[in-house]
């Protein structure tokens, strides 16, 4: 294969590390309120509630992270000056927007204890919005020239989204007792086990161009989340349904776990990028 | 394409870049930096033949590729000495743009020329459009703002806006044509209306293919190619990739109604998934 130099065809992106931390917390804000609104469905309070403060406090940290990550941080009310369905950014950016302001009213309303139907009515939107706002990071990424982003842009969603739904479960699991959270430590267990199966058939689908995902500092940090997902879902699942210490470690190894993956992920588009093969090779081979 | 303005449309032009006549003079790369007031960004010495610019940027948006081949010029010729390929690169405006589509607060938008340009007055420095670039060519000036910060708190001291080629949009409103094709001693670079282009690029490929030039092809003239075509197309005498290039680019968002099927689907399953998490109790 020629190149120019060996130089890339792309440039890298210029993200730095607060987006793939936001892949986490907007991740974990998303899924804690869907998990909240379930177990107020459900009749469990205490996992309703917790769950509902922890997506409010990581839809509170979002935005800044977000903030701290653009070159112009001043002008971060740009992002709301348009919506463009063609931007997933755009779109993203609104979800956020709604997600962050429902619920935190939400959480506000609970912790006063007052206008208990305004506070339903912001923990329905929340919630609503709260799928999608775990799931559109990875479409986000998908929607770049970066062959291993967008190769993967069917899988990266569903990545996302069991990576969202077992840190909104391990939260859980660490902030409520251990005899309410059954249904956290189950979140925990199923996200971390289908996202590593996802993360497998992935990885055989996309072949070629998904070796970034198993090389470098990304596979480093992929077999990282493999491990403290694996590890701490597992510990949930046994000493986790007794001792709170246990459920607070396997918690906080999962949590761990889902960092290490969005990181992982991240750093596999630098490499794709960087490498000028993945970009000229599948285009040669179709272009032939 | 420029339906939206109406009666201010103007017709869509671009740059036929014929790099069978380029002498690496370079001329463009200086016309550009001294006309738009591009920032210097570094002196180097690459050893790369006589290119030490290296790549397109936020503060290159001309950048001369020179490649040094033990290939015959000829396609029956001998190879008798060094074949040297020299090509002025540039931002290809397309048809699609990927950097436009995906731009969140509408600082990139499409011109009434048909060009694709930056308002730096709107963009927020968010990089969505830099990876999403199928050419690596708009990228994020990292150098120090000139301007005073409006938010000491938060504002940043570099100047943290992405930069590339207007295809000189005042000089385009100012009637003239872009600083490069004025530079351009050898008319490698030739601007005009892009159907102008395209028949006189149809011409020139037709003219060297009879004289048997070796590699001789058109690149990013097909408005039928993943971006639509180029507004700034190219004839090379070789393969794109030993230009830099790529050989098939897609834009992205071509895939994007899938993309966000497949996202609406990932979403309902984070919804049944914590559902399912309350079979069997919801303590």
């Amino acid at each position: 294969m020629s190149s120019y130099y060996g130089r890339p065809v792309l440039k890298e992106p210029v993200w730095q590390p607060e987006i793939p931390a936001y892949f986490f917390t907007g991740g974990l804000a998303g899924a804690s309120s869907v998990l909240s609104l379930a177990a107020r469905i459900g009749g469990n309070e205490t996992l309703a509630r917790r769950s509902l403060y922890l997506g409010a406090l990581a839809d509170l940290v979002s935005p800044a992270l977000l903030i701290s990550d653009l070159g112009r941080p001043e002008r971060f009310l740009n992002m709301l000056r348009v919506f463009k369905v063609t931007s997933p950014m755009s779109v993203g950016s609104w979800i956020l927007f709604v997600s962050g302001s429902a619920t935190s009213t939400a959480a506000l309303l609970e912790w006063a204890g007052r206008l208990k139907p305004v506070k339903y009515a912001a923990e329905l939107v929340s919630s609503a919005v709260g799928a999608p706002l775990s799931v559109y990071t990875g479409t986000l990424v998908a929607d770049t020239a970066i062959p291993v982003w967008h190769e993967a842009r069917h899988e990266l969603p569903f990545l996302f989204g069991a990576s969202a739904a077992a840190s909104a479960g391990a939260a859980a699991a660490i902030a409520v007792p251990v005899a309410e959270a059954a249904p956290a430590r189950r979140l925990a267990l199923g996200g971390a086990l289908v996202e590593n199966v996802i993360m497998l058939a992935m990885e055989k689908r996309l072949g070629f161009v998904g070796e970034p995902y198993r090389e470098g500092e990304a596979g480093k940090y992929a077999k990282a989340a493999k491990a403290c997902t694996l590890g701490g879902a597992a510990l949930l699942a046994t000493l986790g349904r007794k001792s709170r210490f246990a459920a607070a470690a396997g918690g906080g190894l999962v949590l761990a776990g889902e960092a290490a993956l969005r990181w992982s992920v991240f750093k596999a588009g630098f490499q794709s990028a960087r490498d000028p093969k993945y970009t000229v090779k599948p285009q040669r081979d179709r272009h032939r | 394409m420029l339906d939206s303005y109406g009666t201010e449309a103007q017709e869509r032009v671009g740059f036929f870049t014929d790099t069978s006549v380029c002498i690496g003079c370079k001329a463009c790369e200086v016309a550009c930096k001294e006309w738009n007031l591009v920032p210097e960004d570094g002196l180097v010495w690459t050893g790369e033949s006589y290119d030490n610019t290296s790549e397109l940027g936020a503060n290159t948006w001309r950048h001369v590729a020179f490649v040094e081949q033990n290939e015959p010029l000829h396609g029956d010729g001998e190879v008798d000495a060094l074949r040297w390929l020299m090509s002025s690169d540039v931002c290809k405006h397309c048809t699609h743009a990927a950097c436009l589509d995906v731009c969140p607060t509408g600082s990139l938008f499409r011109t009434e020329f048909g060009t694709v340009v930056v308002q730096e007055d709107i963009c927020n420095g968010c990089g969505y459009c830099v990876p999403a670039c199928p050419f690596g060519v708009i990228d994020k000036r990292h150098l120090p703002r000139r301007d005073a910060p409006a938010l000491p708190l938060i504002t940043k001291q570099e100047d943290g806006r992405v930069w590339k080629c207007t295809l000189c949009y005042d000089r385009l409103k100012g009637g003239h044509e872009p600083a490069c094709a004025k530079a351009c001693p050898t008319e490698s670079i030739q601007f005009g209306p892009l159907d102008d282009l395209r028949e006189r690029a149809d011409e020139r490929l037709a003219k060297l293919q009879a004289e048997d030039w070796n590699g001789a092809r058109l690149y990013g003239r097909d408005p039928d190619d993943g971006v639509g075509g180029f507004g700034a197309f190219f004839l090379l005498l070789d393969e794109p990739e030993v230009y830099g290039l790529p050989p098939d680019p897609v834009v992205t968002t071509r895939d994007l109604p899938g993309m966000y099927r497949s996202a609406a689907i990932a979403a309902g399953a984070v919804v049944l998934g914590v559902v399912a998490a309350f079979v069997g109790g919801s303590r």
